[in-house]
This record gives structure tokens, sequence and C-alpha cells, in this order.
């Protein structure tokens, strides 16, 4: 590649008023879901957007923005969706875009095949166009403890040292942007059911992972129990493969799953005073 | 009667540490944030934490961290808030590693730093290129804890609208609309703080979320709060250009061995790999023989700048040079910002691994913002406890975070920024409790009107923006006010092009007035909000323009060639006394911060003498 070539990633400079490439007559049209309220019915709209090399999803969203017309020309309201970092790490928009769920904003146009089509996701309640209600997960975060019991916020030196290798592991999982992806994608999830999905399992492994949340594995394990845990997994593996952080959710499955088992026969074979003299949360 | 309660507006790390000292404390915080706070702007930051925790045998110290701070914000900050932010970062940074903070180790296990700009020293702790992701949960988790033990009411895709007055001008509460229903309340509160991050989007693209409207500060600064020092942008200098953004790529690039160049043949076509390294120009190597590509940020910009714009060296002749990792083995790249290596991939297309990524700079970062006061304690630094601490001068009003003026003077430290919003937190929760117990009322003793009324002034300030039916396009009227706040107040700035940039805001402004809502939904109406946010946007890019139009100088991130100091005759300006003497007349002439009070006529400009009770200022030089 030569010089000039390289540049051509890079025509749209940051500071500089620049002057948009219109010479090119090349739209790209789409098709949006657009849905009031849950309670109101939904369908497509279509919109024709003028191309821009570069463009992705959130760019052709924020063109209709400055013109909201459909395709056939008539004026309608701007879409709703979620969205803030545009750089895949506040795990914000999450969508199906032609069928896929994938984040809004690392979806180039370039790479997808137009006519584009973009849908809210379906497990999460609705709340408009293409926004919905993630706050199952957040929730489920709850349940599992997804946290380090900290004593205070003073100052009493360092924490417990750790190797290389576990903030390795360590630091994949914490990579989670709770975008609602692997639940998505996930046949055991849906509305109406409890099923947490794959990213608070994933979250209590890292918890349990580090030495001092170790100390509390076991309330984490048993946030993992009972209704809508980790039993409910049918082991379809969608999630590790629509995960956009590349997260080994299936492997943290695996291991919470067989540590949960241990746990249970531990809670089956010894009563709390003998639990405690092995080990277990006093 | 109804319990009292504190009200943290904004869910970045500064806010959420303030939940966490309030909580702490027994108190019960309403935390409003327009995103659910886990993806808030502080999850962008991506290069480290700084501390002089000293472990690399460096002679690293907090005072050295103190002085690398105020000289690299042109002695601009306020003193003493960055001494206690400095001496304090080693226990903050402990702090987060009990939380869980996967930070890189050493083989020893002990935290690993590394090197960042504006410093000699490696004091930066990191948890890959993904830092401040790493940290803003670490907050959360701890702020789930305490919402889940019933301490913490989160109100999230809640708008903070405006500030609820007693009749003596205390602030007492706020009203705030939820952005789904679009129902408006009003919250007594306290005291309250605002944490609501920097303006990014007043400048259209930046490295900023689209959140970072500046709404709130806008606001406050409209409802009698003083704005500091606004024209102090940083304009980073390594990321790539978007049509929707600027995507950021961190200055740890540079920190783990990045190096910025050029071909020094004018419009050289070579693949770069083929040009020979004698052929390549490393411009801030050879310019900063001392620190290198680790200059601060001002500085790398503007020589990045200069290439491109005045000696037309870009890479073929465009805006961009080149920013080269591909000497550092893949796997080391891997280990240390695989987080921005993916981020180039993803939104490029290339692998910054094996091809040279292409960068230019991007506005970032606000080192201006609300007003605060510090009280000194005996050792120089914030008196702990103090109710002044991270105060507005409007009694009852807080900020803390990238929303205030304090900790960066006239340019940001890489790394410093997630250090002072954790800090302002850390200082400001306590702050605020300390004033509410020093009142003499609380604000569930204020009589119900009050809140009332403020809630009925925004009902109708909505139902009027619901009736616009103009022909102007809020998101289009955005656009001209990001191009033109880009174009003239990034980093040159001359007076007459700022004179046009004001010129061009008044005529915003009319436009605004003739604005169409575009949307009359009854919930989830996003036009509706972000017309009210507009509004706020213009008075903030006033702010910033008249600032830098009456500030003849250059000063950090600000940098006007008209008023330009000569070069000094000698390496170390120091020895040449003529160039000292008007360094010094400039210094004591412009050596102040920038007081902004809001009028209906536009700003009211006035500057205030800044103590330096723990650094003399001396030239910032660092050839």
């Amino acid at each position: 590649m030569d010089g000039k070539d390289a540049m051509t990633q890079s025509q749209q400079v940051g500071l500089t008023t620049e002057s948009r490439p219109v010479a090119e007559e090349k739209w790209i049209d789409f098709r949006i879901w657009r849905q009031e309220s849950a309670d109101r019915p939904g369908g497509f709209e279509e919109f024709r957007i003028p191309y821009r090399k570069g463009a992705n999803v959130i760019s052709c969203l924020m063109e209709i923005q400055r013109n909201p017309v459909n395709s056939a020309g008539k004026p309608t309201t701007p879409v709703t969706w979620d969205a803030a970092c545009l750089e895949e790490v506040c795990g914000s928009c999450a969508m199906n875009i032609n069928g896929r769920v994938r984040m809004a904003c690392s979806a180039l146009v370039d790479k997808l095949e137009w006519p584009i089509t973009l849908e809210p996701m379906r497990k999460f309640p609705m709340v408009r166009d293409l926004a919905v209600d993630r706050s199952r997960m957040f929730e489920s975060l709850k349940r599992v403890k997804a946290w380090i019991e900290l004593d205070g916020t003073y100052n009493i030196g360092p924490g417990p040292r750790q190797s290389q290798g576990e903030q390795a592991q360590r630091y994949v999982l914490s990579t989670c942007i709770t975008c609602g992806s692997c639940l998505e994608a996930c046949p055991q999830v849906t509305q109406d059911n409890d099923f947490m999905g794959a990213a608070p399992i994933s979250q209590a492994r890292l918890f349990n992972l580090h030495p001092t949340g170790a100390m509390h594995a076991d309330d984490r394990l048993r946030g993992l129990m009972g209704p809508g845990g980790i039993q409910d997994c049918g082991k379809a593996q969608n999630c590790v493969q629509v995960c956009p952080k590349e997260i080994p959710l299936t492997t943290s499955i695996a291991a919470m799953n067989r540590d949960v088992t241990r746990l249970v026969l531990k809670d089956l074979f010894f009563k709390d005073k003998e639990s405690a003299a092995v080990g277990g949360p006093a | 009667m109804a319990e009292p309660r504190f009200t943290v507006v904004g869910g970045g790390l500064a806010g959420l540490m303030t939940v966490i000292k309030l909580c702490e404390a027994g108190q019960k915080v309403d935390l409003l944030s327009i995103v659910p706070v886990k993806r808030s702007h502080s999850v962008c930051a991506q290069g480290g934490i700084n501390g002089a925790v000293n472990t690399k045998g460096e002679g690293d110290h907090p005072d050295i961290h103190v002085k690398d701070t105020l000289k690299g914000g042109d002695f601009l900050a306020e003193q003493t808030s960055v001494r206690g932010m400095c001496y304090a970062a080693p226990g903050i940074i402990y702090l987060l590693d009990r939380m869980g903070v996967p930070f890189n180790r050493t083989p020893e296990g002990l935290l690993d730093f590394r090197r960042f700009g504006g410093t000699l020293h490696h004091r930066t702790a990191f948890a890959g290129a993904t830092t401040g992701q790493q940290l803003l949960y670490a907050l959360d988790e701890q702020v789930r804890r305490y919402e889940a033990a019933g301490q913490v009411d989160k109100y999230e895709y809640w708008e903070w609208l405006g500030m609820v007055k007693d009749e003596s001008g205390r602030v007492v509460g706020s009203v705030a609309m939820d952005l789904r229903t679009m129902e408006i309340r009003s919250l007594p509160a306290e005291a309250v703080m605002l944490a609501t991050g920097g303006p990014g989007i007043v400048f259209g693209r930046s490295t900023n979320s689209i959140i970072n409207t500046g709404t709130a500060a806008g606001r406050a600064y409209i409802e009698g709060a003083i704005y500091a020092n606004g024209e102090f942008i940083q304009v980073h200098p390594t990321s790539i250009p978007g049509e929707d953004k600027l995507r950021l790529m961190s200055e740890s690039v540079r920190g783990e061995g990045g190096r910025v160049w050029v071909p020094r043949k004018k419009g050289d076509t070579r693949e770069p790999l083929s040009i020979p390294e004698s052929e390549r120009w490393y411009f801030l190597e050879e310019k900063y023989p001392k620190y290198k590509n680790l200059v601060p940020r001002d500085v790398a910009t503007r020589e990045i700048f200069h290439v491109c714009r005045e000696l037309g060296m870009g890479i073929g002749g465009r805006d961009g040079v080149y920013l080269d990792v591909t000497h550092i083995p893949a796997a080391t790249l891997d280990a240390k910002i695989k987080g921005v290596m993916e981020i180039y991939e993803k939104f490029v297309g290339d692998d910054p691994r094996h091809h040279p990524m292409i960068i230019f700079p991007g506005m970032h970062y606000s080192m201006g913002g609300l007003y605060v006061t510090f009280e000194p304690g005996p050792n120089l630094e914030p008196l702990p406890g103090s109710p002044r601490n991270q105060a507005t001068n409007l009694p009852g009003l807080f900020a803390s975070g990238e929303a205030d003026y304090a900790y960066h003077g006239a340019n940001r430290l890489g790394a410093n920024s997630l250090l002072s919003c954790i800090y302002g937190g850390m200082i400001g929760g306590p702050a605020m409790l300390s004033y509410a117990r020093n009142s003499s009322r609380s604000s569930t003793a204020v009589p119900g009107k009050v809140f009332e009324d403020a809630k009925k002034q925004w009902s109708e300030r909505f139902a009027q923006i619901d009736r616009m039916n103009g022909a102007e396009n809020p998101y289009v009227l955005a656009r001209e006010l990001g191009e033109v706040m880009t174009e003239n107040v990034t980093v040159v700035r001359r007076n007459d092009r700022l004179r046009k940039t004001l010129e061009k805001l008044d005529e915003l402004k009319d436009r605004w007035s003739r604005i169409n809502v575009l949307d009359h939904g009854h919930s989830n109406n996003r036009p509706l909000s972000f017309v009210n946010q507009l509004w706020n946007m213009f008075a903030l890019g006033e702010v910033i323009t008249r600032g830098a139009l009456l500030r003849d100088e250059s000063r950090g991130a600000h940098y006007k060639p008209e008023f330009q100091l000569p070069e000094p005759k000698t390496k170390d300006p120091n020895q040449d006394p003529e160039w000292m003497r008007l360094w010094k007349e400039r210094h004591q002439k412009w050596a102040k911060t920038t007081i902004a009070r809001w009028t209906p006529r536009g700003s009211e400009i006035t500057y205030e003498d800044i103590p330096t009770p723990v650094l003399d200022p001396e030239p910032r030089w660092y050839a």
C-alpha cells in the first residue's frame, strides 16, 4: 500500500470543518424498527442515507436526527437508540443488525450487507424504537454480589499480591460491558423468565478468582443457585459467539457449574458448623 | 417529616466516589445519571492513574508528582488541591487494588507502573489500556453494594435540569426529568454534587462520549455558579478521526514505546515500513531529547499540528502522522495496550501491531469548569472534612471531576484525570456532609412550595419547547456549533476568528428560538431534552470562546501565535535574562484564574490571583 492509500483511512480529519464528500451519489438503505412504546404496535420504517466512507450504524442514525425524513419523503421522528462512548466500551448500543446482535458503533456500513436492518434486542422489554430496558442485568449483579466486601475506603495499604497469570485471567472477565448480547443470543433467556444469562455468571467468577473476593465465594455461588440461576443454562454456547469483548463465557459457566455442584454437595453432607471447620463461610 | 438526603449528579468516578463517602458516613443518597452509571464516560479512560508509589527505584515522590502537575498546568492549577491529590494518590491506587481492579502486575505480583506524558518517572498504574473501565466498574460495584443495602436510590435515565434555591439563595435541591416517562420532579437535598463531566460535545466530534454535552455545568453557570478557566481545552495529540467521533489512541501507546514520525521527504508515498530509519523524521524525539514522545499533550499536539498544517509534511500531504508500535513484540502490546490496539483494528481496519497507525489531534478534555474552593490545612493540603472543599460559590452546590476547574490548570497531564475525579469525590463527599451539619435548616424543613414552584417552572419550560415548531433542526445547529468551535477554538487561536465565533454563537442562539422540536411523544422524547441541553451548550461555548479571546497570551493548551513570547536565546531559558524578564512580566499579568459570571448579555469575565504556597512558578520548558 502506498502512502496515499494509507491516508484514505483518515480522510475525515478531526480538527477541520471538512468539506463533506457530496460528489458520490451513493445511498444506503436502512430498515429500522419503530415502536413508540411496549404497548403500541411496531413496524419497520425505511430510510435512505447518503453514503460516507467510514460510516457506521451510529453515524447513519445521527444523519437521520439531522434530517428526519423517511424513504417515502415523509417527515418522521428521529430514531431512539441508546449510545454513549461509540468505541465499544460503554455497552449501550447493542441491537440486532441484519439479524445478529452486535454493537452499533463498531458496525461499519462497508462491512454490512445492504439494505441494513436494525431491530431492538428482543429479550428485553421494549422502551422505544431500538432502545430496550436492560435493568434485569444490573439486578443479577446484585444477586451474585458482584463486588468485593470492602472494609472501607481508608488508606490501609495495598491489596493482596497477585501473579501476572491471575491478573490476565481476571482482566478479560472484567471487560464485560453489560451490553446484553449474551442474553439476546441465549435460547434459554426469554422476556418472561428469570434466567440470568452468561454475563452475571462470569462476573461471579471474576470476583471468586480474587484473593479477597474468594473469602465470600460461597455467597456468590449461592446467588447462582435457585430459579433463574446457572442450572437453567442449556449449553447452547451462543453467548460466547456473540460476545463483543470475546470473554470466555462458556469457560466461566463451566467453572461456576463445577463450584456450585461442589457447594451443593458440601451443603448436603455437612452441617453449618462442620462446613466452617473445613474452610467454608463462617 | 422526610428523611434528609443528599443528591449526587453524575455516575462517573467523581460522582460514585462521592456517593461511597456519603454512604460510608451513614447517609442516604439519590444518584442521578442520564445513563446507567456503568456506562458513564469515565469508562473511556484508557491509559491509567498516576501515583508516586515509587516501585521502580527511581526516587519518585509525591512532591515530584506535585511539581510535574503544577508545571504541566503552567501554574494555573489550584495548588493546595493538587498537593492533596498527589499525596493521596498512592493510597487511592491501593484502595482500588483492594476493590479488585485487575491492575497489571510485576513478576513479583506487585502493581506495575508505566511511563506517561509530562513526567520522567514510571508513575501510572494501569489495567491493560482500559483502566477507566476497570476503575469505574470497581466504584460501580461498591455503590451497588450500598444500593442493595438501601442507602442509595439510583435515578438512571434521569437528567438534572437545575437547582432549587430557598429564599436565602441556598441550594436545597434539584429539579430533574425522567428521560423515559418525561416526568419532572423536585428532589430536596441537604447538598448537591455536580459530577457531570466535561463539555466535549460542544466541539461536535471529540474523544468524548455523546452524552458529554456539559449541559448541567452550563445550566449551573446560567443559574449563578462561577465557571473558571473555560478557555483551557485539551486537544489530545493522538486520536483516529471518524464520522461520528474521534476515537482516542491512549498516551499509553507512547508510554509503552510508541514513536511518532513522518517521512523526511515531503509527499513520500512509500509504504511506511519500507522507509528506512534514516529517512524518518521522529520530530518529537529530535526536538525534546529528554521527554521525547512523552512531552505534555499540548506540546505534542502543537508539534503534530505544525508538521501537518504549516510544514505540509503530514502523511500523503494531509492531516495525519504515524504513531508506530510495530517495533514492539505483539505479545507485549497485547499484555499492556490490547484495548486500544483493538479499537484501531475495529474502526480503521489495519492491525497496528504490523502497520503504523495514522493519528491526528482531537478535542479531549476541559481543564476549566465550575469554580470551587478548598480550605488549606496546615500541611498545605485541603483540610479533611472542611465544608469549603469542592464547594462552588453557591452555598449547597458542590462540583468535582472534569466538571470542576481546579486540578489541571492550563493543561492536564495524562493519567491525572482519573486521580482528580476520585480525589474530588473523596474530599467532596465529606465536605457536603460537614456543610449539611453546619446548616441552620435541613432541606426537609424548607416549605414545599419552594420545590413545587421550581418544578412548575421547568414543566412550563418544557411545555414551551414542546410547542417549538420552527424550521431549524436542533441537531444541525449542534453540528454547526461543533464545527465552528473545533475550527476556531482548539489548537491555534486568533482573535479575529474568536470574534467571528462569538458572532456565530449569537446567530445560533437566535436560530435556536426557531427550532422544530421534531418529536411530540410523551415518553423517551430525546429531542425534547436535547433542545434544552443545546441552549446550555451555547452558554459554555460562549464562555470558552470569550475566555480565549480575552486571554492575550499563550499558556498550556491555550496557544495564540500573535501573543507568543520569542524563543529564548539559550537552551535553558533561565540563562537568558532578557527572556526571563519578558516571561516574568507576562506571568505576572496572566497567571490568573479566569472567572466567568453569566449575564443575559453574555459572560462577564474577571481574573483572580492564584496563591502559590506550594510551588513558585517557573518557566515551563521541556526541550
